[in-house]
């Protein structure tokens, strides 16, 4: 198969998954068998790319113009492969445990639910592989708008309100800034190409380029950065599978994932380096990194609890990118691959209890680690994996960042990223120490091995294991990334 | 261009479409009372208004060039005969206006139906067609005069035809009558203008016009004739402060005539605006000696903001619909103070985007209103769940309706967006921006009484029967489709905007 019509299956897959769920709307195993299949395919797609490609650059491959200038068009580059790789991989895993979760839990709608999830996949797919940032935009709007139903979908006061606040933020920040951001930008680069080293350079005024990286920085706001951030939690009141593939994996790191692309290729890193825009953006970064891992701290709802954790973590990756050097660009790269892989398990695990249990607060889950210790196991490994500790895969992008931090001649950024980690072990740690070494406060809960179903446990084990081979394949994933940052300081 | 320039030559059918293009839907529409039934009535409009949407299509794809059509009726040679004249603006928006009229007949036929006494229903039909050749007359012609006799045929049979929604709700007769009151006075503003243009140059016809005031330059007469052709248009342009007959009209009338006036009745007065400001006056006549923009700007930063802000809190949505009307007519005032290249060409598609938009936003609207029986939210809860089809059309043209990438309104914010930051207009950029997020607040609120409340118990309502469904999803499917294809819509419009920015230039181009 050559690679272009791998790229556009790999966002007709999903798409096609998403009509068999309207039209097989009551036959959930069958509806659930083929959305399985299609996560399957879309994965062995982006393999076949990954195959032919390799980490060069490809494309781009047009589908068709819209405004002259403008076209929906798509590429291969390493960062957006490996995206691609994370978002499709962890579609079958989110799925297999989706499918245990919704039946598991009885929640209603499953056919809606499962169709709007391929929908929201296939715009990552988009997102990956976008060749410009008018394509970017298109399939960002998209992400927000399918994963809209997913977040109202209990249809509680509360749910409908969660999910408010999601658009409202997601949608405001998007069209009054990023959409200002990037006419602004076409108006004066005349492109909106991903070109390495940037489209902007000697096109706009020094002082402006600040305003104009602010456009981006705050208008990609499903990067969450402060004071864009509250949709985050506000999408917690969705089924956790949402919360583990959306709203740890796909939609964020989409966020993100958009900022470095906007960082490397149409600001360029050693444009921002030289002209120093980026600055601001680093310490707004380092800022959100600490206070939301503060915020963290006085939640005592779990998902919430993640939630601001989540926040704090995608600002790591703001952070490399606005660090300006290619080791921070790196270890940003690097970091939106291992975040993933311990964030999903976090989500899931936090899941898994509920759905045995029905517990959401972390007061109420002393002992529980003693009779689910499969999940508050994996628990324990993702946790680590986001602190950042050895053997585990979250260890190496932090200590890229730093190197990063110390290539940009910004020292102190290393002291915020030790305290974030320190922040990390005191809000992380005690939900495992509660389960396992606290008695139960419940007199309800049974006293021997009890986990949840198998479709439900399993796959936070599978990414908990995932975490640990990443440790030592770090060095093949900086390989693989080191094109897009080629020639930079 | 003297008279001894008329040519005696055998003309062909294709050298007659511009007469034709209004002469069919007149003559249709004396026919449909003499004939008297009902189902004729409803065949005849119908057939009339296809065969002058295809002449539409026809003239389109002949001056798409750029090139210019002059036809000279009765064979009298301007400036003394009436002169038809078809460039591509016009016929873009005779394009967009005999489209509408076309698509919302079998609409009517439905609607019309469950919203007008029987023994009207000739009537109704033939009044339609006088309205769809009175706003097609005035995109036609070449003749000042000839436009406002146009305007009043169209203005007349749509007070009649708002207050047929009086069967329904009497208010619509209130209504009809603020909007008499209101029309009438733009009328008269507008034909005072006209009559001291006559004074100034003894002529009438636009290109003649153009030339004469250009010699003559700006006098006290001429400058008085543009303040009062300008405030006239704008009143029936519903250009804010002076939209106070839009939003009853638009509510009581019955939906059809709702749809076929959002999508056409203002986008003509928008056309007439151009044409004078640009064609029979100089751009640089207003704009650089006169810096009508200092006056066009604020207001229609104001129909943006205040008309946006009104939509957020309507609890009908007939009337939050009208209000978010009031506010578009804003983003294209806006485009047409930009004074670009661009920004014209904004407001030229936002023109034809907008009217595709509103009118499936409002055909969605009289579906839901069929089952539903009003138009308040109240009575509109889950209703987006019971009828799957007439939701999906609501979603798209809210979609479009708030500009979201993959629709036609997303374009037309962009190019809109791109001629301010042409300008250096940094704040009016933002500001559009801003405003359109009032847009997602108005559209979202109806998403979630669509969808997210509970329907009422033991609601049976189904989507509409298919002549209502046809036409909606079709224009439904406009609202995506003209996101990703600018080639028509985009595209005549640059053409357009370039006719109009050379002036009175563009006029004699032949």
């Amino acid at each position: 198969m050559d690679t272009s019509t791998a790229l556009y299956l790999t966002m007709l897959i999903p798409t096609l998954a998403m009509a068999g769920n309207m039209v097989w709307k009551n036959q959930e195993n069958l509806r659930d068998g083929i959305t399985f299949i299609c996560a399957v395919l879309t994965f062995a797609c982006v393999l076949v790319i990954l195959c032919n490609v390799g980490n060069d650059t490809t494309g781009p491959y047009e589908l068709f113009d819209v405004v002259s200038g403008l076209s929906i068009s798509f590429h291969v580059e390493p960062l957006g492969l490996m995206f691609a790789i994370i978002g499709s991989g962890l579609w079958i895993i989110t799925h297999i445990y989706g499918v245990g979760y919704m039946r598991g839990n009885n929640e209603q709608h499953h056919a809606r639910f499962f169709a709007c999830f391929s929908i929201a996949i296939a715009a990552v797919m988009g997102i990956a592989f976008a060749s410009n940032m008018f394509t970017l935009f298109v399939f960002y709007e998209i992400l927000t708008l399918s994963t809209y139903p997913l977040v109202a979908h209990k249809g509680t006061p509360e749910a409908v309100k969660g999910a408010r606040t999601y658009l409202s933020i997601l949608i405001g920040t998007s069209i009054a800034l990023l959409l200002t951001g990037v006419i602004w930008t076409f108006t004066i680069a005349g492109t909106l190409d991903f070109t390495k080293g940037g489209i902007l350079e000697g096109k706009i005024a020094p002082t402006l380029l600040p305003v104009l990286l602010g456009l981006y920085a705050f208008g990609i706001g499903k990067a969450a950065l402060m004071p864009f951030h509250r949709w985050l939690p506000a999408a917690m009141v969705a089924p956790t599978p949402v919360s583990a593939l959306l709203h740890a994996v796909a939609v964020v790191k989409a966020g993100v994932f958009s900022m470095l692309k906007v960082g490397i290729y149409i600001f360029g890193i050693d444009f921002l380096a030289s002209t120093g825009a980026s600055e601001w953006l680093m310490w707004l970064a380092a800022y959100t990194i600490i206070a939301a891992s503060v915020v963290a701290m006085t939640k005592d709802n779990l998902k919430a609890r993640l939630a601001y954790s989540t926040v704090s973590q995608l600002s790591y990756i703001t952070l490399g990118m606005a660090l300006a050097t290619s080791m921070g660009a790196l270890g940003g790269g690097m970091h939106i691959a291992m975040h993933a892989m311990g964030k999903i398990t976090l989500f899931m695990c936090a899941g898994s209890i509920y759905v045995a249990y029905h517990k959401t607060e972390i007061s109420q889950m002393q002992g529980l680690g003693r009779i689910m210790p499969i999940t508050f196991g994996a628990f324990l490994i993702g946790a680590l994996s986001i602190i950042g500790l050895p053997p585990l895969g979250g260890s190496w992008p932090k200590f890229l960042l730093m190197v990063g931090a110390v290539d940009a001649g910004h020292q102190i950024i290393i002291g915020v990223l030790m305290v974030s980690s320190l922040l990390n072990i005191a809000y992380l740690l005690p939900i495992v120490g509660r389960g396992f070494f606290r008695p139960a406060t419940d007199g309800k809960l049974p006293k021997t091995f009890a986990e949840a179903p198998l479709l439900v446990w399993m796959p936070p084990a599978i990414t908990a294991a995932g975490c640990i081979i990443l440790f030592f394949y770090a060095g093949s994933i900086q390989d693989f990334l080191a094109p897009i940052v080629e020639n930079s300081p | 261009m003297s008279a001894t320039e008329v040519h005696h030559v055998a003309k062909t059918f294709v050298d007659h479409l511009p007469i034709l293009q209004v002469v069919i839907p007149l003559m249709s529409a004396p026919l449909i009372v003499m004939i008297g039934s009902r189902k004729l009535a409803w065949l005849i409009a119908f057939a009339a208004s296809a065969a002058s949407f295809i002449i539409a299509c026809l003239l389109l794809s002949q001056v798409i060039d750029g090139s210019v059509i002059s036809y000279h009726i009765g064979g009298w040679a301007p400036p003394l005969g009436i002169e038809y004249r078809i460039d591509a603006l016009s016929a873009l928006v005779l394009m967009l206006i005999s489209g509408i009229g076309t698509i919302v007949l079998p609409y009517a036929y439905t609607s019309v139906k469950a919203e007008i006494p029987q023994r009207l229903h000739t009537l109704f039909y033939a009044l339609y067609m006088l309205c769809l050749t009175g706003l097609l007359g005035m995109v036609a012609t070449g003749d000042a005069f000839n436009v406002f006799v146009f305007l009043e045929i169209s203005s007349l049979s749509t007070y009649v035809l708002v207050s047929l929604g009086a069967s329904k709700d009497t208010r619509a007769l209130t209504a009809a009558y603020d909007y008499l009151i209101m029309g009438t006075i733009g009328a008269t503003f507008f034909v005072i203008g006209l009559g001291m243009l006559y004074m100034a140059t003894g002529t009438l016809n636009m290109a003649d016009l153009a030339d004469r005031i250009a010699e003559q330059g700006a006098n006290r007469t001429v400058q008085a004739a543009f303040t009062f052709i300008v405030v006239g248009m704008s009143l029936k342009a519903a250009m804010y402060p002076l939209h106070h007959w839009l939003p009853n009209a638009y509510t009581y009338a019955p939906s059809a005539v709702t749809t076929f006036l959002a999508a056409t009745a203002t986008k003509a007065a928008i056309y007439v605006l151009l044409r004078f400001m640009f064609s029979v006056f100089n751009p640089g006549f207003h704009f650089e000696d006169w810096t009508l923009y200092l006056i066009f700007i604020p207001f229609a930063l104001l129909a943006m903001f205040a008309a946006s802000f009104v939509a957020v809190f309507q609890t009908n949505l007939k009337r939050m619909l009208a209000f978010s009307s009031i506010a578009q007519i804003g983003y294209m005032l806006l485009g047409i103070a930009m004074l670009n290249a661009t920004g014209l060409s904004a407001s030229i598609v936002h023109l034809v985007n907008h009217g595709i938009t509103k009118a499936a936003l409002f055909m969605g609207a009289g579906a839901l209103i069929l089952y539903s029986g009003s138009a308040f939210f109240d009575n509109l809860n889950g209703l987006g769940r019971k009828m799957p089809l007439t939701g999906a059309t609501m979603v798209a043209g809210g979609l479009s309706l708030i500009g979201v990438p993959g629709t036609a309104g997303f374009i037309s914010k962009w190019v809109l967006v791109q001629a301010a930051f042409e300008n250096g207009w940094w704040i009016i950029a933002i500001a559009i921006m801003l405003s359109s997020l009032l847009a997602v607040i108005y559209v979202w609120r109806m998403f979630e009484v669509l969808y997210l409340t509970a329907p009422d118990e033991g609601c049976t309502a189904t989507d509409p029967p298919l002549p209502m469904l046809i036409p909606m999803l079709i224009l439904a499917v406009s609202c995506i489709w003209f996101g990703f294809d600018t080639e028509l819509t985009l595209g005549s419009a640059r053409v357009a905007a370039d006719g109009l920015l050379a002036g009175s230039a563009g006029m004699m181009a032949h």
